[in-house]
């Protein structure tokens, strides 16, 4: 209170500090409408967004869009080679990201010393996960088509999407790793137990929630991944579907599936956009919604997880 | 100061320094812990009582820059477990601790009891299910967990969380139970439940008790230290230390001039 308010008798102080409530009470009420602004203009967006989408391509959703492969007559082309590419390529993802993107999370926060050299790997790791998605990409060209011969395969996309993802799991890794108090730790040791004993009985299980919704984020990302995708040179027509990863007789599982080639969803969305029939504009908002259900279930299932977890471990 | 004799000697530290990088937390400490008797720590926050006692189960090992000096004997066999050879699990599985707070792991009640069976690779149910039962019965939780055993650890109170965490340390026969200031997350009623605890379980094993509170040292303990600033100051019979005590010092403590 100023000195001026300090002299005056005290039901006029009591004004005063009334009017100073009601002034700050203001400036909440200012940022509330701020916020209120800012949220409706975000939905809007999305929602114009979607509905423009609907309204192009919400006709074109049938049972023979998602069997049939592209085709030069808009009305027959659908996008089954494009799933299928789309599911085998997060399948290859997943599994090469997942383990080395956990692994790598668990090192750096349970095993490595904590030194000038851990300190600047994480900044790097952090760095990474901004790093233009077309550098991967051209990084992917050189090693994985040319250099490793992988050409352009599944494989190829698969480990370019791992790249790029790779820093997502191991920040989400650490992040849930972190939330797991140290004397949960020492409990553990105070057992007996050995350090791989601590982490995979209790780090892993107990941050395996944070880490799944790290992994399915990352995922979603990738799967609406272009530019890298597109830099190892993955074809645009594809006609006809990889060999099944099922076979009949042993080992049941085969590896051809991997050096095949491929297309993916947005890239033949893509292909479609950049035609100047209107009929295969309207394929491709169909297959940009498919995309878009695509990536909103998965954030979904990372949501859920999350929720469902955090509601039986409390800290 | 009184001296224990060495038949009912379990531990003793002699000599002993510890250091958190250039700070010397612990200053020449020479202590008996006697055999299935209480030993209490007391003295003021920062005076090295909570590191002394974590210096038994080698828990500082965890943490860089950390650094031990002298011994601790451990009886029968002789062992320094503070040993720069001697493995800090294998004196873990031999010296168990109930820590602070609560720290039940998120698994069921069994599951936390059986976690140092399973940590030692027991596999046989039946072995596993009668140790629960005993750790359990011995941690005075048989009565209200034997029928919520797969419950999540989590949905027990404070107190009988405390009293899980006993169960886990009882599990696995410790020769030593290090206690680090067991009630001072606790109401009252669960304080004084897990005090009668100790002073029924000093039949079994050797305790070691760190506390806050010099009226549960009083209550509990048989031997009383009182430490500052890194060492000790006296160490003596519980009731001579409250009632008469040697040192100017401790006298001042227990009357609660300072600290």
């Amino acid at each position: 209170m100023s000195a001026k308010t300090r002299d005056l008798p005290a039901v006029l102080q009591l004004e005063e500090t009334r009017r100073i409530i009601a002034r700050h009470k203001a400036w909440d009420r200012a940022f509330g409408v701020l916020g209120l602004v800012a949220l409706i203009g975000a939905l809007l967006v999305f929602a114009t967004l979607l509905g423009e989408m609907l309204k192009n391509g919400a006709a074109h959703l049938s049972y023979d869009f998602f069997t049939s492969f592209p085709s030069r007559r808009a009305a027959n082309a659908g996008i089954l080679s494009a799933w299928v590419g789309t599911t085998l390529v997060m399948l290859v993802t997943a599994l090469v990201a997942v383990p080395l993107g956990v692994g790598a999370g668990i090192y750096l926060e349970e095993y490595a010393a904590k030194n000038l050299l851990t300190d600047i790997i994480e900044i790097n790791v952090t760095n990474l996960a901004g790093v233009p998605s077309i550098i991967y990409g051209l990084l992917a060209l050189g090693l994985f088509v040319y250099q490793f011969g992988l050409g352009q395969s599944i494989a190829a996309a698969g480990l370019t999407l791992a790249l790029l993802i790779l820093p997502v799991v191991i920040v989400a890794t650490r992040e849930a790793i972190r939330t797991i108090p140290q004397i949960i730790r020492e409990a553990a040791y105070a057992c007996g137990a050995t350090k791989w004993q601590m982490v995979s009985h209790h780090i892993l299980p107990y941050s395996l929630p944070g880490i799944m919704t790290g992994v399915i984020i990352g995922l979603a990302r990738a799967i609406g991944e272009t530019a890298p995708i597109i830099t190892i040179g993955a074809l645009t027509f594809i006609a006809f579907l990889p060999q099944s990863p099922f076979q009949s007789e042993a080992p049941f599982l085969n590896v051809e599936w991997l050096s095949a080639p491929f297309t993916v969803m947005p890239i033949q969305m893509f292909n479609w956009v950049s035609r100047p029939e209107a009929d295969f504009q309207a394929n491709a908002a169909a297959a940009g919604l498919v995309l878009l259900v695509m990536t909103l279930t998965m954030n979904a299932v990372a949501i859920w997880i999350r929720y469902h977890f955090r509601k039986r471990i409390k800290w | 100061m009184t001296t224990v004799s060495n038949t009912k000697l379990k531990a003793q530290a002699s000599a002993l320094n510890f250091y958190y990088g250039d700070y010397q937390a612990l200053k020449n400490i020479d202590f008996p812990v006697e055999q299935n008797k209480v030993t209490a720590l007391i003295g003021p926050s920062g005076c090295g009582k909570s590191t002394f006692l974590r210096c038994f189960n080698r828990m500082h090992d965890l943490y860089p820059n950390m650094r031990y000096e002298g011994q601790i004997l451990l009886n029968p066999d002789g062992v320094n477990i503070i040993g720069p050879h001697v493995d800090p699990i294998e004196v873990r599985m031999r010296i168990s601790m109930v820590f602070q707070k609560p720290n039940p792991f998120p698994k069921s009640i069994y599951e936390n009891v059986a976690y140092g069976l399973r940590v030692r690779g027991e596999r046989n149910r039946k072995i596993i299910d009668e140790k629960v039962e005993e750790a359990l019965r011995n941690a005075a939780l048989w009565n209200e967990a034997k029928d919520r055993l797969n419950d999540l650890a989590f949905n027990l109170s404070g107190g009988q969380q405390q009293r899980l965490c006993i169960a886990r340390a009882l599990a696995t026969d410790p020769e030593i139970l290090l206690f680090d200031e067991p009630t001072s997350a606790l109401d009252p009623i669960a304080t004084s439940r897990i005090e009668e605890l100790i002073h029924e379980l000093k039949e079994k094993v050797t305790i070691l008790i760190v506390t806050h509170n010099m009226q549960q040292a009083a209550r509990v303990s048989d031997y009383t230290a009182f430490m500052y600033l890194g060492e000790v100051v006296e160490f003596d019979n519980t009731n001579k230390i409250f009632t008469n005590p040697s040192s100017k010092l401790t006298e001042e403590y227990i009357t609660g001039r300072f600290g």
